[in-house]
């Protein structure tokens, strides 16, 4: 038996699924379109019929790569928090970078008929939901920054990160309060999160900040590790403790910020990915949890997208739903299958 | 037996420790010196409350000191960066780990962190370091079992060769035979002994084993309310020092023995 495990067959058979997903997903959807066409659409080949082409390109391509985006991306953010604060509860919204973005969508839907003048102009285009996510919750994340900074102890990081929660949310309500019907229902489909509708030119400006998310995650792997000994043990180890929080916190907040601003708030898939992780892999070591939550998160991402469409039908169910109704009894049985978690 | 300067590992002059609030400071022990040499098996001990911890914490860097010096190897504990203290001064304390799902060599491992690239992989003369302090710590049986797996006793040996594993000329341990047996706690002790002298390192624990640490130890540093002796066992037996350890109304301490009894 080597010293240390390296997972080789695992990931080989994790890889292989991910195409497998990639494939069918991108073969499923409202419209049917056999197989071989969907192949030949994809290598740029002519297709039987001229807007086979167009809906595999324009529309379900986006739509899987923005799903591994997103699968992928909260996986690894999830699995950032999980360490950084030992805690298995942790996700990778425990900082209050989703409330942040809520509070910002929700000051454009509904704050807009509230102050008018200034906000009316702006009124709901999609890039200014964007906008308004990503500014809420860099600034929610920039107050934890300042304060995680003056704290000595990571725990009441993960404190304050849920009362900003609260703050946010309470201000949500309160505007949610004096909102019309019509706003409201804008909002609530927000929150219900959305991976179907991003052009390549988006879909280029997310996958950029995810992957400078994802090197600094890389780059962290090390600290990762060392942090499994608890904080004291990692100092007398030379840890940095203060700038490797740091780079975990920007890493998550990196990713799970623009995936909030772009796709909405997926829920469940950055708490629940890297305990399914943990369950077939059986192990801390971050050097093979972070790839294998990668693969993992994505292969899940595209599963649930698939389903989401409603092969063959016109409905199209909301994603986030569909996360936790997959998602959920999965992650019971594993947790029954093994009778114990790992983490 | 003379030994020169060089071969002091850990040294401190006129320390005072304690807290400092604001401007308030609460002094919990001053005129601290001791020296400490390579190879010395060094026990601390001290009633409950006397400033065990609060000393272990100073000396390595967790807590700042009050007034005084430090010096590790002839340098000054503030000149060091982090990654150089932790080449030169591992820790077993008392805290429970953060998770127990990594096998007994992957903490171990984490031994070599200071001394690994930014990924943390090992190389060959790694692994050599890290299959050699499981020998040394008798614990290569159990190199793949999960850290959930052990009982105390045996993963106090893993931590102590994790910190082994680190390779530093000083360690320091934080009361290693707290919630073991008779058996396990003079096991344990022993094997320090014994590490201390194979790897020629600078050994030091808190301990309220004190009659072990009698028995065992090159040298003790006793705390009492007003002073901190360090001198060898036996001339602290013949000081009379351990008569002052404790309160007198229970236990005394028998000087023929080296322990103490309980008073009828």
């Amino acid at each position: 038996m080597p010293d240390t495990k390296t997972y080789k067959l695992p990931f080989i058979v994790l890889t292989l699924v991910l195409l497998l997903c990639f494939c069918a997903n991108i073969s499923l959807g409202s419209v049917f379109i056999p197989f071989q066409d969907v192949f030949n659409g994809l290598i740029g080949n002519p297709t039987e019929n001229e807007s086979w082409q167009h809906i595999i390109h324009e529309y379900r391509l986006p739509k899987a790569f923005t799903a591994m985006i997103v699968g992928s991306g909260l996986g690894v953010s999830g699995l950032l928090m999980q360490t950084l604060f030992r805690n298995p509860l942790a996700g990778p919204f425990v900082l209050g970078i989703t409330s942040g973005s809520s509070l910002g969508v929700a000051l454009v839907i509904m704050g807009a008929s509230l102050f008018g003048g200034a906000f009316a102009g702006i009124f709901v285009s999609k890039w200014s939901i964007v906008i308004a996510a990503s500014l809420g919750s860099f600034i929610v994340l920039l107050f934890v920054l300042i304060i995680s900074n003056k704290i000595r102890d990571t725990m009441a990081i993960l404190i304050i990160g849920l009362m900003f929660a609260s703050i946010t949310s309470a201000t949500v309500n309160v505007l949610s309060y004096f909102s019309s019907a019509e706003e409201l229902k804008q909002y609530i489909f927000w929150g219900l999160g959305s991976i179907g509708n991003l052009r390549w030119d988006e879909l280029f400006i997310f996958f950029i900040i995810y992957a400078l998310g994802i090197i600094i995650s890389l780059t962290s792997i090390k600290a990762l590790n060392t942090l499994l000994l608890g904080e004291n043990y990692a100092k007398s180890l030379g840890l940095n403790l203060k700038k490797s929080r740091l780079l975990i916190i920007i890493a998550t907040s990196l990713l799970a910020g623009t995936i909030t601003a772009f796709a909405g708030p997926i829920v469940f898939i950055g708490l629940a990915i890297p305990h399914m992780t943990r369950q077939v892999f059986n192990t801390s070591n971050h050097k093979i949890l972070l790839p294998a939550v990668f693969l993992f998160g994505a292969i899940v991402m595209l599963i649930c997208d698939s389903i989401a469409q409603l092969p063959s039908s016109d409905l199209t169910l909301p994603i986030n739903a569909i996360t936790s109704l997959i998602g959920a009894p999965v992650i019971i049985w594993l947790l029954v299958r093994k009778r114990k978690m790992v983490f | 037996m003379t030994k020169n300067k060089s071969h002091i590992v850990l040294k401190t002059q006129d320390l005072t420790i304690g807290y400092s609030f604001k401007k308030e400071k609460s002094i919990i022990a001053s005129n601290i010196n001791i020296e400490l040499h390579k190879g010395e098996l060094v026990g601390l001990i001290g009633a409950n409350g006397i400033g065990k911890s609060t000393l272990l914490r100073t000396l390595t860097n967790v807590q700042q000191k009050l007034s005084g010096g430090i010096t590790i190897n002839n340098t000054t504990l503030e000149n060091y960066s982090n990654i150089n203290l932790a080449k030169v001064l591992s820790l077993v304390l008392t805290e429970s780990l953060g998770s127990k799902n990594l096998t007994v060599f992957e903490l171990v491992a984490l031994g070599r962190q200071p001394y690994t690239n930014w990924v943390g992989n090992l190389n060959e003369a790694d692994y050599q370091i890290i299959n050699q302090c499981l020998l040394q710590t008798n614990i290569e049986d159990l190199k793949h079992k999960k850290c959930y797996e052990l009982s105390d006793g045996q993963l106090q040996k893993v931590m102590i060769a994790r910190a082994l594993a680190q390779d530093t000329d000083l360690i320091i341990l934080d009361e290693p035979t707290t919630h073991l047996d008779m058996y396990h706690k003079a096991y344990i002790l022993k094997l320090l002994q014994k590490l201390a002298k194979d790897t020629n390192k600078t050994i030091l624990f808190s301990s309220h084993e004190i009659d072990l640490a009698i028995q065992l130890c090159d040298t003790l540093i006793v705390m009492t309310k007003d002073s901190v002796i360090t001198d060898q066992p036996c001339n602290l037996i013949e000081k009379g020092i351990f008569n002052d350890l404790f309160p007198k109304d229970l236990i005394i301490f028998d000087n023929k023995t080296g322990s103490f009894r309980v008073k009828k």
